[in-house]
């Protein structure tokens, strides 16, 4: 007698990060077929995240690194500013471009780096072999690269947003966005969404397909220091000149939480499991949880040498990379990398063969900017407009509507079984069958219209409720 | 304190000999594969574009007929197997992998007009413009031995058709009336009329094996059951069908080929209308075949093509046409769902792949895989208008694709007559009349 009969339950916080809002029913099966697999698969993932937990009465962020290097038994790599093979801990290129360095970015591979110099940008090999010298990306202060898109946007002095396709080496667009200087940058991974913050408090979000922002949403009172967007794309995490520092839920655009900091935060940092790294002044940070529970202190803190320029999460390692005046320096942060990377995907382990296959696998599955919008899933969804438009010239063109439902012919049934009394019951009552639909479909229509109206006048009172100081221009 | 960090051994991660295969970790954390919908769609498009690339349907042609090919009869158990017959009598044998004609045999003097291959595969029937049934054997004669008939039949009136029983030692053919032969017997044992002088072609039907129909001269379509003493029922429509063909899978399915440029599914029980109406060829259609599986068929014009359409749908998914190709005669779909023979007045038998971008031979597992996976993505994002466009997109001829833009503009303008002339009379004056009721001019019991 089995004491576990059917098949394996599978824990309700594994399968619900499987779950997609999939609203046709015709898939309903296999995709649920499909979201179960995947979440008995989770099973099998070879590695579990870091952790840092504090004893009794001690708290994380008082925990130094030595502390944290010394029970761990890692050591921290130096490295310079150039190219660093982090496994290995290789230099592999170090160069000096005798001109000021604005921003460093890597593109799809390890194999080139874009580097906005003073005037213009340049692309350089992994050994250090200068590649392109593009011009017509002057005065570049920032950088993003869209890995699934292979576009590089860069954000100008001149308050140019510009996008290149390194795949094939030509601009896709250039938009003036007129806000002035560009120079904070971050890019919504969810869905390849640009975020600029402007110096009037305002962060806006842009597409290469429109001339202007898609949103512009005011966040802070003075201009914004640094913006940051998990990875699933629902928060953006926001650092102001107001010493502010603000949680947005970006999906539906609404403030989450808001918190003070002292000194403010010049530059934030998001990694894979959610952990936010500030940086004020020679200070770093790391808060874990910033938009579930409210955070009153930090998971962890560090002192580095000199003034904080710039953070980064590495991508599946529990590793923070701070630079700042005096070079660089890796921060050991439990539990901000992902376990379990894919190999298909991002493969830290892989071959040369390995990353050659990907590389012409990811070139063939590129996106095409034209598909970069708010909504990533918008291809899957039923276009119903285009149905209706068609519909309407099908009837037109056809003179009647080949859908409609036809008219209720009854079977003359034979041996005088079919008299006409009886004939004409059966017409009155499939009419009236009908009718009661009908009726239904409207008496419903009716109510909802009854609702919204009921709602707008709550709405209306409530604001006529509230005065304001231009009631009295009102007649 | 307890701590925790990351740290991987690469030998975890790192095959350990260049003899192994790598190892490719994975997790399907959806948040870790962003922007699957788009890069579906772009794979989907990418492999719709191949489709075209590689779509090279044209296999082979077989050569060696002296006059038209009229008829051609699938092996019933031999896939390599196939045999012709010509407008001048001859009849040859082909071998399919060696594209090569094994036999050749004078069977009759004038055309030959039909054929079938015996269910045991042993032996096959003609008949010809002679008044003759003829019996042969399926292998050749020895060394030194003449070629001979098993068994001739002389009738009175000329056979215009054939077609053999499923699993009795049972044949039919049609002339001037349908008749029923026994194989020993050298009189039909049942003969059926119905005030027709003409019938063009019989088919018994494959799964309900006792019924059979046939194409009549007075536009119709007449059903029988080889039980019975009279025909069923028959169903008459607006042009003349030349040929017909059942459903393998569906026992009361039946497509015929008509006169009008369209072909017609009907359901057996149900003659009043056709379940669809299938319209793209731009001249008379003059043969058609299903394929194995039933969902698709194949069928041949006047116009110089052959067309796939799918059961259900009313427009074709492909067309095959070459500049060599003259006025297709008969059209057979082959039994492993794999290849398509055509037979035209130009001499030829041209042998087709069914699905022209399909890989012949046998397929390595990774390339099944990658193929049946992109086939999923295409169907997937079938109703994109940019895949539909490039999946839809076809050469045709310059001739029929001026003469098919002609037809529908035809179409149109008595689409818009008539509509106009409903706008302009009574309400319920002009009744709206489907397309399909149309071509239907009666039922007869």
């Amino acid at each position: 007698m089995d004491p576990f009969p059917g098949p394996a339950r599978i824990p309700e916080d594994r399968i619900n990060k499987f779950k997609r809002k999939d609203k046709t029913k015709k898939v309903k099966k296999a995709s649920e077929m499909a979201q179960k697999q995947a979440a008995r698969f989770d099973l099998l993932l070879p590695e579990d995240a870091g952790f840092l937990e504090g004893d009794e009465d001690e708290d994380t962020c008082t925990i130094s690194q030595e502390d944290i290097a010394d029970a761990v038994d890692i050591t921290a790599g130096r490295g310079h500013v150039a190219c660093i093979d982090w496994q290995s801990k290789q230099l592999m290129c170090e160069i000096n471009v005798m001109e000021s360095v604005n921003d460093v970015k890597w593109l799809h591979s390890e194999a080139m780096y874009a580097v906005a110099q003073k005037k213009w940008l340049y692309i350089y090999d992994s050994n250090g072999i200068e590649l392109h010298c593009i011009r017509k990306f002057n005065d570049v202060l920032r950088m993003q690269f869209l890995p699934y898109h292979f576009l590089l946007a860069t954000a100008s002095a001149t308050g140019f947003l510009q996008y290149l396709d390194v795949s094939v080496g030509k601009e896709v667009t250039a938009i003036c966005t007129k806000t002035g200087r560009l120079d904070v940058m971050c890019q919504n991974p969810h869905n390849a969404i640009i975020h600029l913050g402007h110096h009037n408090g305002t962060v806006t979000l842009w597409s290469p397909n429109q001339k202007e922002a898609l949103v512009k949403m005011l966040c802070h009172q003075g201009g914004v220091r640094s913006v940051t967007v998990d990875k699933t794309g629902t928060y953006m995490v926001t650092s102001g000149m107001d010493k502010k520092l603000k949680v947005y839920d970006i999906r539906t655009f609404k403030p989450l939480k808001s918190y003070f900091l002292p000194a403010g935060a010049s530059c934030l940092s998001l990694s894979q499991r959610g952990l936010l790294s500030a940086a004020t002044g020679d200070i770093v940070q790391v808060y874990r949880d910033v938009w579930s529970s409210p955070v009153t202190k930090p998971y962890m803190a560090h002192r580095v040498p000199r003034t904080v320029w710039g953070l980064h999460f590495c991508p599946f390692e529990d590793v923070l990379g701070v630079g700042h005046g005096d070079g660089f320096t890796s921060m050991l942060v439990p539990g901000a990398g992902e376990p379990n990377f894919d190999g298909l995907d991002a493969n830290p382990f892989r071959s040369a063969k390995q990353r050659q296959e990907w590389e012409v696998k990811a070139l063939l599955e590129k996106i095409q900017p034209e598909l970069i919008s708010l909504n990533p899933t918008e291809l899957g969804q039923v276009d119903r407009a285009s149905f209706a438009q068609r519909h309407q010239d099908r009837v037109q063109a056809l003179g009647f509507d080949p859908l409609a439902k036809e008219k209720f012919i009854p079977k003359y049934k034979t041996k005088g079984r079919s008299s006409a009394g009886g004939v004409e019951r059966r017409k009155k009552q499939v009419a009236y069958e009908d009718q009661r639909d009908v009726i239904k479909k409207t008496v419903e229509t009716k109510m909802k219209m009854e609702k919204e109206r009921k709602q707008k006048e709550q709405k209306a009172t409530v604001f006529s409720s509230q005065r304001s100081a231009l009631d009295r221009f009102k007649k | 304190m307890k701590v925790k960090v990351l740290s991987r051994n690469p030998d975890d991660y790192v095959r350990e000999t260049k003899y192994d295969i790598q190892r490719v970790p994975r997790n399907y954390d959806p948040t870790l594969h962003p922007f699957e919908v788009c890069r579906e769609y772009t794979q989907a498009l990418n492999s719709t574009k191949l489709d075209r690339v590689f779509a090279k349907p044209f296999l082979a042609s077989l050569d060696g007929h002296r006059d038209g090919v009229n008829c051609m009869a699938k092996h019933t158990s031999s896939l390599s197997t196939l045999l012709s017959g010509s407008c001048d009598g001859e009849v040859k044998v082909w071998n399919l992998t060696k594209h090569e004609c094994v036999r050749t045999l004078q069977a009759h003097e004038g055309f030959v007009r039909g054929m079938v291959v015996r269910h045991c595969g042993t032996s096959f029937f003609t008949v010809g413009d002679d008044k003759t049934i003829k019996q042969w054997k399926m292998e050749a004669p020895g060394y030194g031995e003449e070629e001979e008939p098993l068994n001739t039949i002389l009738g009175k009136t000329v056979f215009t058709g054939l077609d053999h029983h499923q699993k009795d030692a049972v044949f039919a053919t049609c002339g001037q009336q349908v008749d029923i032969w026994d194989e020993q017997r050298s009189s039909p044992i049942r003969s059926f009329t119905w005030g027709v002088d003409s019938f063009s072609a019989v088919r018994f039907n494959p799964v309900e094996t006792e019924l059979l129909a046939s194409c009549a001269s007075d536009r119709s379509i007449v059903l029988y059951d080889m039980r019975e003493s009279a025909p069923l029922k028959k169903v008459i429509m607006t042009m003349r069908s030349n040929t017909l063909c059942w459903n393998p899978m569906e026992a009361y399915h039946f497509t015929c080929s008509n006169e009008d440029y369209n072909l017609y599914t009907y359901d057996m029980r149900y003659l009043d209308r056709p379940m669809t109406v299938h319209m793209d060829h731009v001249s008379a259609v003059l043969d058609v075949d299903y394929s194995p599986t039933g969902k698709e068929f194949v069928s041949a014009s006047f116009d110089k093509t052959v067309r796939i359409f799918p059961k259900e749908n009313g427009h074709s998914r492909e067309v095959y046409h070459t500049k060599r190709m003259q006025h297709v005669i008969c059209v057979k779909w082959s039994a492993d769902n794999k290849y398509i023979l055509s037979g035209s007045d130009e001499m030829n038998i041209r042998l087709w792949k069914a699905n022209a971008s399909e890989k012949l031979g046998v397929l390595a597992p990774r390339e099944k895989q990658a193929s049946n996976y992109s086939q999923k993505l295409k169907e997937k994002f079938q109703h994109h208008p940019q895949i539909r466009r490039i999946a839809r997109h076809r050469h045709l001829p310059k001739n029929i694709f001026h003469e098919s833009k002609e037809l529908r503009i035809m179409k149109e303008a008595r689409r818009r007559k008539e509509r106009n002339v409903r706008k302009h009379s009574k309400p319920g004056a002009v009744p709206v009349v489907s397309e399909k009721e149309k071509h239907v001019v009666t039922v007869v019991k």
